[in-house]
């Protein structure tokens, strides 16, 4: 009476590539790319050009930490880089600023300071969150909503004028260095630790990866499937927020539209990494690929001295395919089982 | 009853078997070895309703595709006013008159009345759509069923009825003589289907064939000139509709007296009204297609919930699991109110459902033990998961409920459809439910997988689990039940409690 399902057996390598191609790829595209720019330039291959390269992409980094989330459970976050940018702002709002700036703030200590920014980061995600979770609004339009009003936070605080002062732990973790190598980068790599953690051994973890397998199996499995969603909006701009307050630090100074690439660039580095779109494939060890093709890509170019303007489509191109696999390579699995 | 006078208003364009509008002689239809239908003949006449019953798997549904044209691949002939044709697409068959309303009606809502009746097909004007040629014409086309509707009037605004009847003018410009009609009452409320049956009969009256599928037997009785009934991919007889009762249809339907009788046929219930009463529905309705239901699951008791499709049991198992909130109407469990506004809140409480679809339940990307596992990770895991665990539980499971390969880490869309069932029930398992709803649960399963699956549920009874099984398949409800109750157009039609049942009382109930 037993049906015998043939398990391994047939096909075996070729199922396990068609399984593993979204992991494979990125990691071959960075491999192709280390190699042909170390052959283009000789100062590429080095340890300060790799903390360069690292030090670069650690801000994005800890934005693409909270869009991994977002993104696993099959939602997106267009709103990271203006609540970044906000939060940065509003971290500076909180900080007593030179007098010849002309710009409105209430001086507090740096220790406050922090926490009332956190506070404000997740105010604007929890907003997100009861968008999408109790109103239904789509993720897709929810953010693009909340990238207009951080934006619009951002520019009432500032009003056109630069802020130059942060708490100084945070202009530490954001500018300073230690043995050479940048705060921001090792804040970076204690976010990648914690997410992956969370992700692969936690119990909240496990939900977001089922609810972005099957949204519907999930909720019919018993999981508040809402709360998973909020929960993950609310990571997302936690992550922002710290990204933006280190991101100003970094600069030196918030403004308006400090972060205007940083939006492209966190979701391009989740999704070249291989994290699938449609949800419940991929983490934070793809994330981290993807940042590193990025860094490397935008490095190199720089150094092989190409037409700046080139560049910009070159990006565009490498996101292209990054697109192409990723959607490819979700056919090739719901094929293989 | 008025079939009489109706047949004998048909009577006056004598539906004449010697000259049949669509002739179908010897037609066999094989799916991977098994036969849909075995040698049919089938005929229907100008100017005649000819009203199509038998069982879900009867080979009604096989045999309507062919006429349409949906099915190229069969054995036979069929010819439409004399000539021979072979359809090798829908477009083929519209093309020699033969149209099709299915029950999930194609419609565009948010279009117009007159844009849906030329969806498609919008007369142009100089490359430009005529708007104003067209709201003419669609108003003399909707006019010419009796009906006085606004063309400009937004589709998704109006009753399904009306909707259903658009659809069916839409079929009718396109050129059909002959024209399928697909459970067209079963969302219709009594008057609509009045109306419905007065815009047939003046098709019929224009000479205009009518294949009138159903499971609604008063109404194949009321409107029809002749009846066949399907059985087994066979056709059982076609007879004038004053020659048939509905017992007697039935009794053509499931075959009785004859010797494909099998199991799942009848048996005596015993509803126990003493057992203790786990889960209370009263008069709970979601605003849509439910209304005013009542229900009561007992310990140690398997409820079935027999009805048509669309006769609201999906809608009663997801508003009991707390899928779509209750509109009207409240639930008790334990006697104590409870309001589900989550899936989480229902399991949390107790209430366990595995839908009518394995993919709504499973991950098939994900390993067999996750998929068991997800159900009950609040239970063994505070905040770290514990795979080993997890492993263990299912491992347990799968032993239990012999679930081939015998393997936890297999992912699940390696699995045969019967072991994915098994999966699926598996998940409410470790911790067992005091409800547990089952939507279809042994819907397309292989004899052994169905045996197992019944003796599983039938062991949960029997440890106290008040079971609430709903399926649009007698056999399942007959051979899990011990009290059963009937369902029509979202309300409650009949309950049985007691003693013998058979398939034919639940057909002629619902």
């Amino acid at each position: 009476m037993t049906v015998s399902v043939d398990v391994a057996g047939k096909g075996g390598i070729k199922r396990f590539l068609a399984e593993q191609m979204r992991n494979i790829a990125p990691i071959f595209t960075l491999l192709a790319l280390i190699l042909f720019f170390s052959t283009q330039s000789p100062v590429f291959f080095s340890v300060a050009n790799a903390l360069n390269i690292m030090g670069n992409a650690s801000i994005t980094g800890i934005i693409a930490v909270g869009l991994t989330f977002v993104i696993l459970t099959a939602e997106i976050d267009l709103s990271v880089a203006a609540v970044a940018n906000a939060i940065g702002i509003t971290m500076a709002f909180f900080t007593a600023q030179p007098d010849y700036v002309n710009i409105a703030y209430i001086a507090l200590p740096g220790g406050i300071a922090i926490i009332l920014t956190l506070l404000a980061a997740f105010g604007l995600g929890s907003i997100t969150a009861f968008g999408v979770t109790r109103i239904g609004i789509p993720s897709f339009i929810m953010t693009l909503a909340m990238m207009q009003i951080a934006n619009g936070v951002s520019a009432l605080l500032v009003r056109g004028q630069i802020a130059y002062e942060f708490p100084a732990l945070i202009t530490m973790l954001g500018s300073g260095t230690v043995y050479g190598v940048r705060w921001s980068i090792i804040v970076c790599i204690l976010f990648f630790i914690v997410a992956h953690l969370v992700l692969t051994y936690t119990r909240f973890g496990r939900y977001v990866y089922m609810v972005g397998g099957n949204r519907e199996a999930a909720e019919y499995s018993g999981v508040n499937v809402k709360r998973i969603i909020a929960a993950v909006m609310i990571i997302c701009a936690l992550c922002s927020g710290i990204a933006g307050m280190l991101g100003v630090a970094y600069f030196g100074s918030a403004q308006q539209n400090g972060f205007d690439d940083f939006l492209l660039t966190a979701i391009a580095a989740v999704v070249v990494g291989g994290t699938s779109l449609f949800g419940g494939r991929g983490g934070i060890g793809n994330t981290i690929i993807g940042l590193l093709v990025l860094g490397v890509l935008n490095n190199g170019l720089d150094l092989i001295n190409i037409d700046s303007f080139l560049k910009i489509l070159i990006r565009g191109l490498i996101l292209l395919i990054a697109l192409v696999i990723n959607v490819y390579a979700q056919k090739l699995k719901e094929g293989a089982t | 009853m008025t079939t009489a006078t109706d047949h004998q208003t048909g009577g006056a364009n004598a539906p004449s078997v010697s000259q049949p509008l669509l002739d179908m002689k010897g037609v066999t239809k094989t799916f991977g070895g098994i036969a849909a239908l075995k040698d049919v003949d089938f005929s229907v006449a100008a100017g005649e309703i000819h009203g199509l019953v038998g069982e879900n798997g009867a080979g009604k549904s096989t045999m309507m595709k062919i006429i349409a044209g949906v099915y190229s691949g069969y054995d036979g002939v069929m010819t439409v006013a004399g000539k021979p044709v072979h359809f090798r697409s829908a477009a083929d068959a519209l093309a020699a008159g033969i149209g099709m309303v299915h029950q999930e009606l194609s419609i565009v809502p948010d279009l117009s009345v007159a844009e849906n009746v030329f969806l498609g097909v919008q007369p142009l004007r100089a490359g430009r759509v005529d708007w104003r040629g067209m709201n003419a014409l669609a108003k003399t086309q909707i006019s010419s069923l009796g009906l006085d509707i606004d063309p400009t009037t937004r589709m998704g605004s109006l009753p399904v009825g009306l909707q259903q009847l658009i659809e069916l003018s839409r079929v009718l410009f396109s050129g059909a003589r002959v024209i399928i009609l697909d459970e067209p009452t079963s969302a219709l409320s009594p008057p609509e289907v009045e109306r419905l049956f007065t815009v047939l009969r003046r098709l019929r009256a224009e000479g205009r064939s009518i294949i009138f599928i159903s499971h609604f037997l008063d109404d194949v009785l009321e409107i029809s000139d002749r009846v066949t009934v399907f059985r087994n991919g066979r056709k059982v007889i076609t007879e004038p509709t004053s020659a048939l009762t509905k017992d007697s249809i039935i009794s053509h339907m499931i075959g009785r007296g004859s010797v494909d009788m099998h199991m799942g046929e009848a048996t005596i219930l015993q509803g126990d009204d003493t057992k203790a009463i786990i889960l209370q529905a009263e008069n709970i309705g979601d605003g849509r297609n439910l209304t005013q239901v009542s229900l009561t699951l007992r310990k140690g008791e398997i409820t079935g919930v027999y009805g048509f499709m669309g006769c609201g049991q999906i809608e009663l198992a997801r508003s009991l699991f707390g899928k779509t909130p209750l509109k009207s109407g409240r639930m008790l469990m334990r006697g104590k109110p409870v309001r589900f506004s989550s899936t989480a809140m229902a399991k949390a409480a107790g209430v366990a459902y595995v839908p009518e679809s394995r993919r709504m339940m499973l991950f098939r990307t994900e390993p067999v033990y996750k998929n068991i596992s997800i159900s009950i990770l609040d239970r063994i895991n505070r905040l770290f998961v514990k795979p080993a665990t997890e492993r263990q539980i299912a491992d347990t499971h799968v032993k239990d409920l012999q679930i081939r390969p015998q393997t936890t880490d297999i992912l699940l869309g390696n699995l045969s459809g019967g072991n994915q069932q098994k999966v699926a029930l598996a998940k409410w398992l470790t911790h067992l439910p005091d409800v547990l709803i089952l939507s279809e649960p042994t819907r397309g399963m292989d004899v052994g997988a169905k045996e197992d699956v019944i003796r599983i549920v039938k062991s949960l009874r029997d440890r106290g689990v008040a079971i609430l099984v709903l399926s649009t398949e007698p056999e399942t409800i007959l051979t899990l039940a011990d009290r059963v109750t009937v369902m029509k157009k979202g309300s409650v039609a009949r309950e049985f409690t007691q003693g013998p049942l058979e398939k034919a009382d639940l057909l002629s109930a619902a």
